[in-house]
């Protein structure tokens, strides 16, 4: 009883504590960011509105591959055809919407992200129905989704229409807030917040976390497995629609996103095994690397270097934050 | 051989091993002489298979000495223990399950030539040796094991719960291997809950209860009631005269709550009936195996049973999904904490995730009320929460808590309780035994399974006593003293028909059509 009111005392300090506490590592990497945005401006005066513009462009499709994956993995899979899945969505956008009308790109845009659930869901079920490891499943279903987008478009071609374009190019009312971030954030806000606050995202984090336990406690493991890899789909989806927004057309071999995607997860504090961890993370790390790659173009870091120094980079934050956590757990 | 130490094969004295606060093994000894086949007798959690595991160099203990042939001798690790001649044969088979068996027998370096002597000797000849190891039965394995341990002429052989899968014939077979050590220059550790096996091989029998051995019993005629006597000991129960509830009369005309009608569940369980009434707390006894698991599992939706009814409220129900129990009300608390939380949440998505305290299942949840809901069943409980965050931080005794308090969050009809308490202190024991009698008379219906037979008078009205897969006896709490639970768990009064022979009936059965392995998981083969 004395534990209770003690609780119920001191609630409003111990709240924002123990917020801090669970999103320790998205706080570690808000700092490892902002430090990042400090070390670029001192050494590179001229960045500024320009440069966090391009960021945020380059760093869309990326980011939301990372939200897929992230889904995916929370609920204990792993989906190695995200990269493949948005050449196949954009290169399908990129032919359909060519010759159309602005009118007609609309509706074309809504039934992209439909495919990328339709997309999704395959995978999905596949994994479920079949019983065959999630790694094994999806790794063939790149080479499916990877050979479908080559069937569609042999070479880079198609189109996309100007409003996609201007959707997710330019400044949002000040200069300083580029649109594509606007897009990134509010595309997460109305998909992540709510389902993070209704039963399907707790039944994500539960079969993840334990499929013994979600399975006792009443949860129907497979078909949440698969509408997670439907949701997956959904940001694959959008992602392979902001590489035609982006790059304006369509391109049939897969961009390096599969591998990118499961580093910015790890990067952004989603534990491989399940049941642990956000959205935020991810795309928070999605940019740190990202901005790391800027940093060391605009320090005349030889390209091929730079990727050996990123992969280090990667492995460095991620043992300290483990180190750190361990550190914490024992005092 | 002129010295006297020459007396005893294998001494161990004063041997103790502490796991956190549970002290498993206090101080025990066992002394087993030359040619003699030497029985390990004890309740669950006595300390048998501690013991065991300790000769065989499994597990260090904390203090004791160990001597064969009246040499000290310290194992470090199984494969050491084997060298000097000390083979144990598990309660769990211990063959690598996708390796075929002669690439077992290979890892272990048994000879083949003795190994297959003693299959043949064990009623097994026809064993095909390059079959993988999770096609072959389990009593099949069990005696590979067996054969695997004999191959190799080992000093002492320890066999914990060796007959407990087999069926009859191959009982008897054990047992006629085992009976052949006597007299020789070796010896056998048998450990066995059936008192005829003991009866039928041993020459003495050493008793454990609560970590301490309390004696040595030549086993003959009347040895049996003394064995069970040692196992109870003399304090049998220093609470339940305080604690002990009035038993409340049952209105006999009162639908029950639960009704089991004839279960079966493969060899497991066989005709189970019973009815649990709102308002009680039925106990369910047994020793370790007897189909208390499969029964659970069954109540609970994760399994389903080859026969029988299920009736809720007097209506038939079919559980497909733990889904469909809750939705009927069946609520499921598991011994292993592990099976029902999720360890890296928080105590109230835990609390919420049966979605039991859920106002809506679609849309948006009413964070509010379900926040009231679960500090009204955190309090009701007495977590402590000051580790807030996730839920492995707590204690053991608080996760237990939690993994009821998921359940009162939204209201109990019938609450499956497995074993509880197990490894849970003593004052968190007492809070979940008075916590079940509010729910009882709160008007739920409880069914309580429990290894610890002092808690049947603490907390149940009834009990059913479960041996071999059937229901043997049923007691009201007032009788339902350790005594009596443990003669009925141990099937000393009854006419059923012994387990292994209703076993061997459904294994005959399924030898002639069924699979040999339809429980066993298989493993996908699309990378073979």
């Amino acid at each position: 009883m004395t534990a209770v009111a003690l609780a119920v005392r001191s609630r409003p300090l111990d709240t924002v504590g123990s917020w801090l506490r669970r999103n320790a590592w998205t706080m570690g990497l808000i700092g490892l960011l902002a430090a990042l945005l400090v070390f670029t401006k001192a050494s590179n005066p001229n960045y500024g509105a320009i440069g966090l513009q391009g960021l945020a462009i380059s760093v869309l499709p990326l980011a939301l591959a990372a939200v897929a994956q992230a889904i995916v993995v929370i609920a204990g899979g792993i989906d190695l055809s995200i990269g493949a899945m948005m050449a196949f969505t954009n290169v399908t956008a990129a032919v359909l919407m060519e010759n159309s009308g602005e009118q007609a790109a609309v509706a074309i845009a809504i039934a992209i992200v439909v495919m990328g659930i339709v997309l999704g869901l395959i995978n999905g079920g596949l994994v479920v129905l079949t019983r065959v490891p999630d790694i094994v499943v999806t790794l063939a279903m790149s080479f499916v989704w990877a050979g479908s987008a080559l069937l569609v478009l042999e070479t880079p071609g198609g189109g996309a229409p100007q409003w996609l374009m201007n959707l997710v190019i330019g400044p949002f009312f000040n200069e300083w807030i580029p649109k594509a971030a606007v897009v990134l954030l509010a595309l997460v806000a109305v998909v992540w917040f709510p389902l993070r606050r209704a039963r399907l995202g707790l039944t994500l984090y539960a079969i993840g976390g334990n499929p013994l336990a979600a399975f006792r406690s009443g949860v129907a493991v497979g078909r949440t497995k698969i509408l997670a890899y439907g949701l997956m789909g959904l940001f694959a989806g959008l992602a392979g629609l902001s590489l035609s927004a982006s790059t304006g057309v369509g391109t049939p071999v897969p961009g390096p996103y599969t591998l990118m995607s499961v580093a910015a997860i790890v990067l952004g504090g989603v534990s491989l095994a399940g049941g642990r961890g956000g959205v935020f993370g991810p795309i928070l790390a999605v940019v740190i690397l990202q901005l790391i790659r800027t940093d060391m173009t605009l320090l005349g870091v030889d390209t091929n270097a730079a990727t050996v120094a990123q992969g280090l980079i990667l492995i460095g934050v991620v043992m300290v934050g483990s180190v750190i956590q361990l550190w914490r757990a024992r005092s | 051989m002129t010295l006297t130490t020459t007396d005893l094969l294998l001494e161990a004295t004063g041997i103790s091993k502490q796991y956190g606060a549970v002290a498993a093994l206090k101080s025990a000894s066992l002394a087993v002489r030359p040619g003699e086949v030497h029985a390990l007798m004890g309740a669950n959690g006595a300390g048998k298979s501690t013991l065991v595991k300790i000769l065989t160099g499994a597990v260090h203990p904390d203090s004791g000495t160990i001597a064969v042939r009246g040499r000290p001798r310290t194992v470090h690790s199984p494969s050491e223990a084997r060298k000097g001649g000390l083979v144990c044969v598990y309660q769990e088979p211990s063959l690598i399950p996708d390796l075929d068996l002669r690439a077992n027998l290979r890892l272990t370096e048994t000879p083949l030539e003795p190994f297959r002597h003693w299959l043949h000797e064990l009623g097994l000849e026809d064993l095909d040796l390059s079959s993988l190891a999770r096609r072959v039965p389990l009593a099949s394995l069990r005696i590979v094991d067996l054969a695997r341990a004999l191959a190799i002429d080992p000093d002492v052989l320890m066999l914990d719960e060796m007959t407990a899968a087999l069926p009859a014939n191959l009982t008897e077979r054990v047992l006629d291997a085992v009976g052949r050590t006597r007299g020789g220059e070796r010896c056998v550790v048998f450990i066995s809950h059936r008192l005829i096996e003991i009866a039928a091989v041993c020459d003495r029998a050493t008793v454990l209860r609560e970590g301490e051995t309390v004696g040595v019993v030549d086993v003959n005629a009347g040895s049996e009631e003394r064995i069970v006597e040692l196992m109870l000991g003399q304090s049998v129960d220093q609470m339940s005269a305080t604690t002990a509830h009035p038993v409340r009369d049952r209105t006999t005309q009162a639908t029950p709550r639960l009704e089991v009608r004839g279960v079966s569940a493969r060899t497991k369980l066989h005709d189970v009936s019973f009815e649990l009434y709102p308002g009680e707390v039925l106990g369910v006894v047994a020793l370790e195996g007897q189909g208390q698991d499969e029964l659970f599992d069954i109540l609970a939706g994760s399994e389903r049973p080859t026969a029988g009814q299920l009736l809720v409220d007097g209506r038939e129900v079919s559980l497909r999904h733990p889904a469909d129990a809750i939705r009927a009300g069946l609520v499921y608390v598991p011994a292993d904490r592990a099976e029902a939380l999720l360890m890296q949440r928080s105590v109230r998505e835990n609390i919420a995730m049966p979605f039991t305290t859920r106002l809506r299942s679609w849309g948006l949840i009413d964070l509010p009320v379900e926040k009231q809901r679960v500090d009204a069943a955190i309090a009701s409980l007495q977590i402590d929460t000051r580790a807030q965050g996730e839920v492995r931080r707590l204690s053991g005794g608080n996760q237990q808590k939690v993994t009821i308090a998921r359940w009162v969050a939204g209201g109990v009809r019938t609450m499956l309780c497995f074993d509880p308490t197990r490894g849970i202190d003593i004052r968190t024991k007492q809070q979940i035994y008075r916590l079940l009698r509010d729910l009882a008379d709160g008007g739920a219906a409880v069914l309580l399974y429990t290894s610890e037979l002092k808690e049947v008078q603490l907390a149940c009205d009834r009990a059913v006593v479960l041996f071999g897969g059937q229901v043997v006896a049923e007691l009201a709490a007032t009788e339902a003293d350790e005594p009596a639970l443990l003669r009925a768990a141990y099937n000393l009064r009854s006419e059923a028909p012994l387990p292994e022979d209703v076993a061997a009936a459904i294994v005959a059965q399924e030898a002639s059509g069924g699979t040999p392995d339809a429980g066993a998981t298989r493993q996908p083969e699309i990378l073979a």
